[in-house]
């Protein structure tokens, strides 16, 4: 299959999805069964790999601003940026891609392979908007959350290894303090709302039109993950040259 | 009532049914069988509208569904029941939530009601004491009559069921049938049931269609069908060691 047809069945899917729910209480009751299972369950591991994360690019700052002639605020503040600017949207939607990513192809390529969505067009139900909307609309919706989560954890972590002696910590907290720019949450947010979408459309198509057995559906998962991560990246360029530059 | 008249249907070169011309009657089980590969999976998805005919027409009492807009089909589809080979049942449900999906989607009747209807087509199949049950816990029998009470849960005028009988026992393989049947019989039901199971044939059979190669090999009851006179129906049917030695007991040529 050629990229023109992946384009092409991609859009179709999509106009599939954004249409009027059959059911509104049903979509609801959907939304937020999406937001607890990409979301809330996400954010454990959103909370550990930011403070690990945090406190590595702390202890790397520490090194790479090892100059007299520097301000020893600046390491805080080249960490805030890091987090800020790329680690708390691009590189978490990274690690989601995986995550839930790989869970949304599964599920709904073993839904397929099973039948259940076969079932569900004989119904007469749209398959496509009843299975995917609710898993956009929620995963968009708790990315933000998440984004904001990693933001604060990240810089908790950098906090922490201040505290070990390798920066003084107050002039950690003057650092992520100094000439911060909000349009840069800002801008961390819109880009996780991109990307957010990018994860869950990308994994819905794959799993969608898995067919055959289980190896279809554990290559329409990594499938999933490798698009979705190719398209994130792309679209980190794209939107930064149009939000930043 | 449902009719197919002269249909064929091609998959780019390969012509799988042709001119297939059929009656399914109201309050009788109407199997489709046949060797695999031979049309009969084809012919009920063609029927159900899950592939469009090349030639043809496919008449739902009367109406033909090439001719319905999105609305009727959509309206047709929820006088449709199905019940799948796998059983098809929603595994982030629970068995009960299975038979109320069809009535939250579908049906403007208050919660109560549902209940009601719910508690009906369980206790019609055998499961309430399953109700609170995931797919995955059941077993495959049981799996098969939840997915019964899901497809009767709208009160369908069609009924479709996919080799209801694979991946079961002979013993709980008669009670889906049985239950099929008496399902067809006490609510005026048009059933289609796609099978190989010649058990299912001589249990169920009010009308037996039998596809070759994609064509109609032979139209009858299960009454009629060791006298078809139709070599390859007889192939079909005396496969079996069982069938052989039944043949040879009754004398059939």
């Amino acid at each position: 299959m050629n990229l023109f047809e992946h384009v092409g069945r991609y859009s179709r899917l999509m106009a599939g999805v954004f249409t009027k729910p059959q059911r509104w209480g049903i979509l609801w009751k959907q939304y937020k069964a999406e937001i607890e299972k990409q979301g809330l369950q996400s954010i454990l591991i959103t909370v550990i790999i930011s403070i690990f994360i945090g406190s590595a690019i702390t202890m790397q700052m520490v090194l790479n601003t090892e100059n007299p002639m520097l301000p020893k605020y600046v390491t805080g503040l080249t960490t805030r940026e890091t987090l800020l600017l790329e680690f708390s949207s691009t590189i978490l939607c990274l690690i989601l891609a995986g995550k839930v990513g790989s869970n949304i192809a599964s599920e709904i390529g073993t839904m397929r392979i099973t039948e259940q969505i076969d079932a569900l067009k004989i119904m007469g139900v749209n398959a496509e908007n009843y299975l995917i909307l609710p898993k956009i609309l929620g995963f968009v919706s708790i990315v933000p959350v998440l984004v904001i989560f990693s933001m604060f954890f990240g810089l908790l972590g950098g906090y922490i290894i201040a505290t070990t002696g390798v920066i003084s910590p107050s002039q950690y907290v003057m650092g992520i303090q100094y000439a911060f720019n909000p349009y840069y949450v800002t801008y961390s947010i819109i880009k996780s709302l991109f990307f957010a979408f990018i994860i869950a459309s990308i994994s819905s198509y794959y799993g969608y039109y898995a067919y055959g057995g289980a190896l279809e559906v554990g290559k329409a998962s990594t499938n999933a993950v490798v698009k979705s991560s190719i398209f994130i990246l792309l679209f980190n360029v794209i939107l930064t040259d149009l939000l930043l530059v | 009532m449902i009719e197919v008249r002269n249909v064929t249907k091609s998959f780019g070169d390969l012509t799988v049914l042709h001119n297939i011309s059929a009656l399914f009657e109201a309050g009788k089980t109407n199997l489709i069988i046949g060797q695999s590969g031979s049309g009969k999976t084809v012919l009920m998805k063609s029927v159900i509208g899950i592939h469009q005919v090349d030639e043809g027409q496919i008449l739902y009492d009367g109406r033909d569904i090439a001719k319905m807009t999105k609305k009727e089909v959509a309206i047709l589809r929820r006088e449709v029941g199905m019940l799948f080979q796998g059983s098809a049942l929603f595994d982030s449900m629970t068995v009960e939530e299975n038979v109320r999906f069809p009535l939250e989607m579908f049906s403007d009747k208050s919660k109560e009601e549902w209940d009601e209807r719910v508690n009906f087509c369980l206790n019609r199949v055998g499961l309430s004491h399953a109700a609170k049950l995931f797919p995955s816990e059941i077993s495959g029998g049981m799996q098969k009559r939840a997915a019964i009470a899901r497809a009767i849960v709208l009160e369908p005028t069609y009924l479709f069921c996919d080799e209801p009988n694979s991946g079961l026992d002979p013993k709980t393989s008669l009670t889906i049938d049985q239950l099929i049947h008496e399902i067809t019989v006490e609510n005026n039901i048009t059933t289609i049931v796609n099978t190989h199971d010649m058990n299912s044939v001589m249990e169920i059979g009010d009308k037996v269609i039998f596809i070759h190669k994609g064509y109609k090999g032979w139209e009858g009851d299960k009454d009629s069908i060791f006298e078809s006179g139709n070599q390859d129906l007889e192939d079909l049917v005396f496969a079996s060691n069982l069938y052989k030695k039944v043949k040879k007991y009754h004398n059939l040529k």
